[in-house]
């Protein structure tokens, strides 16, 4: 659903997420307040287990958040999370494509389940194929193609239903240069058209040649924000990796190996 | 101003249930039909144990399911007609089997959260997977009775018995499928995702399945005169034998046996599908 003004797309105060199980609780994120205005990118970056995903996952009403507003597209998340989900479109960590159809045979069930109709969703398929240059493998099952193409597939996936705001968690993560090069130019199109996405990654190169702006999320908190000139210049730093390392350090008592422990045993398969 | 300048369709907030349902049950069938693999798996198992059980132990075990039965070709008839009602249950199993493991593959391969992102009937994701079970456990069926035919099986079922039969498998089918996607997303990981399905396939065994219940040890008679997997067999191959033997209250046992595990099939699977899984 469009927004009418170009306020922000995407607004979240005091977000508070644990998670719950039976070998203990586990605050991931503890307060988190973000604004994304409309038709911007915003990158999120942070260590290993800071939150991203969580983030994501919470945005895109997929976990339910322990405190605090989230408002997506104009929506509360808490209360209209069809609506939200209607607006938006998320490429997560994980590949989500059904390697047994065909690269048609994804888009259409994403144009069938968007409720498109036969013909603007058989038209809205043949475009995204070509735009992705997928044309060729169309036909072909998707277990036959590269890393690259899927994620391709992913991303042109997301993006059947015309989302207003999209979500990438992590999209060129194991891409070759060429691969990640396509997806980038994918993100400045989609953001020239008026999409408003947020991002996350780990690289932070990615980070300063496509974001508006930069959110470095730590601690269960966003410890800073701006534009990549602007952080790089309150850090005195040459590049967003020094402000990352600025910024993330492990805290006094913790040493690199427990951080790593506090990776989420999933997120620790998921990086591929 | 708006946000979207390009003259492109938007999604519709509202999800529509019919329509999802069968866009989901679609996906199924496809994917059936790409990876013919766990359909024949489906009915190569009963098929072998047709073969195996029918031609090499049934010149003996038919004797011990029809006392008037000579040993040899009219054993092995007798055995024919006690064990392919058997064969349709255990049909039914694998379709369970087979829906697990595509449940936990949906689970664990990212495409479950992305259909959770999208504004679809929640019901269809799984409503999906179970009715496209349904039917290719209903086609796998219809192969192995095929084969029991062509072994010589005749049954003495009237119109009405098929009628009743077919009520029954359906609802076998839907019952076992619901609590096999449930035991699906309860595995650990995408190759596990058969392994609790597998003990149900135990439970003919255990039951009169195979041979009759009777001629079992006392502890191993109780368990199989209280197990589901008892009447349900009892059901179906009295209703093929024309419905003389059929006792109604084991008919009414099996029934409320599979609504029961419909039910909780279902309530288990829906509750495992809205748990929060940790990204």
């Amino acid at each position: 659903m469009p927004i009418s003004t170009r306020g922000p797309a995407i607004e979240v105060a005091g977000l508070r997420k644990t998670y719950r199980s039976k070998s203990g609780d586990q605050l991931v994120l503890d307060g988190v307040d973000l604004v994304v205005p409309a038709g911007t990118v915003t990158a999120l970056l942070g260590p290993n287990g800071a939150g991203k995903t969580t983030t994501v996952g919470v945005l895109s009403t997929l976990l339910k958040a322990d405190a605090g507003t989230v408002r997506v597209a104009g929506h509360d998340i808490a209360r209209e999370p069809d609506a939200v989900r209607a607006s938006i479109g998320v490429t997560g960590q994980i590949t989500a494509v059904d390697e047994l159809l065909t690269g048609t045979e994804n888009l259409r069930l994403m144009a069938d389940l968007n409720h498109l109709g036969r013909a603007a969703g058989r038209r809205r398929v043949s475009d995204l194929l070509e735009r992705f240059g997928l044309a060729d493998a169309a036909a072909k099952p998707v277990a036959t193609y590269s890393g690259g193409m899927k994620r391709k597939l992913d991303l042109a996936m997301t993006l059947v239903g015309a989302p207003s705001v999209v979500f990438l968690d992590e999209p060129t993560t194991g891409l070759d240069p060429r691969s990640r090069r396509t997806l980038w130019e994918e993100v400045r199109a989609l953001v020239e058209s008026g999409t408003t996405i947020l991002l996350t990654t780990q690289y932070l190169e990615e980070a300063d040649r496509l974001a508006d702006a930069v959110a470095v999320l730590h601690g269960g908190r966003i410890v800073a924000e701006g534009t990549p000139d602007e952080l790089k210049a309150v850090h005195a730093a040459g590049s967003l990796d020094d402000v990352f390392l600025a910024l993330t350090e492990p805290p006094a008592g913790t040493d690199a190996a427990t951080a790593e422990d506090d990776v989420p045993a999933d997120e620790k398969e998921n990086v591929r | 101003m708006t946000t979207i300048a390009t003259p492109v369709p938007t999604a519709v907030a509202r999800p529509r249930p019919v329509a999802d349902v069968r866009t989901m049950l679609r996906r199924n069938l496809l994917r059936a039909v790409r990876y013919p693999g766990l359909t024949m798996f489906m009915v190569l198992g009963p098929l072998v144990m047709l073969v195996l059980f029918v031609y090499v132990f049934g010149g003996a075990l038919g004797a011990g399911v029809d006392p008037g039965a000579a040993p040899g070709a009219e054993a092995r008839a007798a055995y024919l007609d006690y064990l392919t009602p058997t064969l349709l249950v255990i049909t039914i199993v694998g379709a369970g089997q087979s829906v697990a493991i595509s449940a936990a593959m949906d689970a664990y391969g990212g495409i479950m959260a992305r259909f959770k992102t999208m504004a679809i009937s929640p019901g269809s994701v799984l409503s999906g997977q179970v009715l496209g079970t349904v039917i290719q456990g209903i086609l796998a069926l219809v192969l192995v009775l095929a084969a029991a035919f062509a072994m010589g099986y005749r049954p003495e079922a009237d119109a009405l018995d098929w009628l009743a039969l077919a009520g029954v498998l359906v609802l076998l089918a839907f019952a076992l499928a619901w609590l096999c996607v449930a035991m699906g997303l309860n595995a650990k990981s995408v190759e596990t995702a058969s392994n609790t399905p597998m003990i149900l396939l135990l439970l003919p065994f255990l039951g009169s399945g195979f041979v009759p219940v009777e001629t079992m040890p006392t502890p191993v008679q109780w368990f199989a005169q209280h197990q589901p997997f008892t009447p349900i067999i009892e059901t179906v191959r009295g209703l093929l034998a024309g419905g003389a033997g059929l006792d109604g209250s084991v008919a009414l046992t099996a029934v409320a046996w599979l609504v029961l595990i419909g039910v909780a099939g279902y309530v288990w699977a829906r509750s495992l599908f809205r748990r929060e899984r940790r990204i």
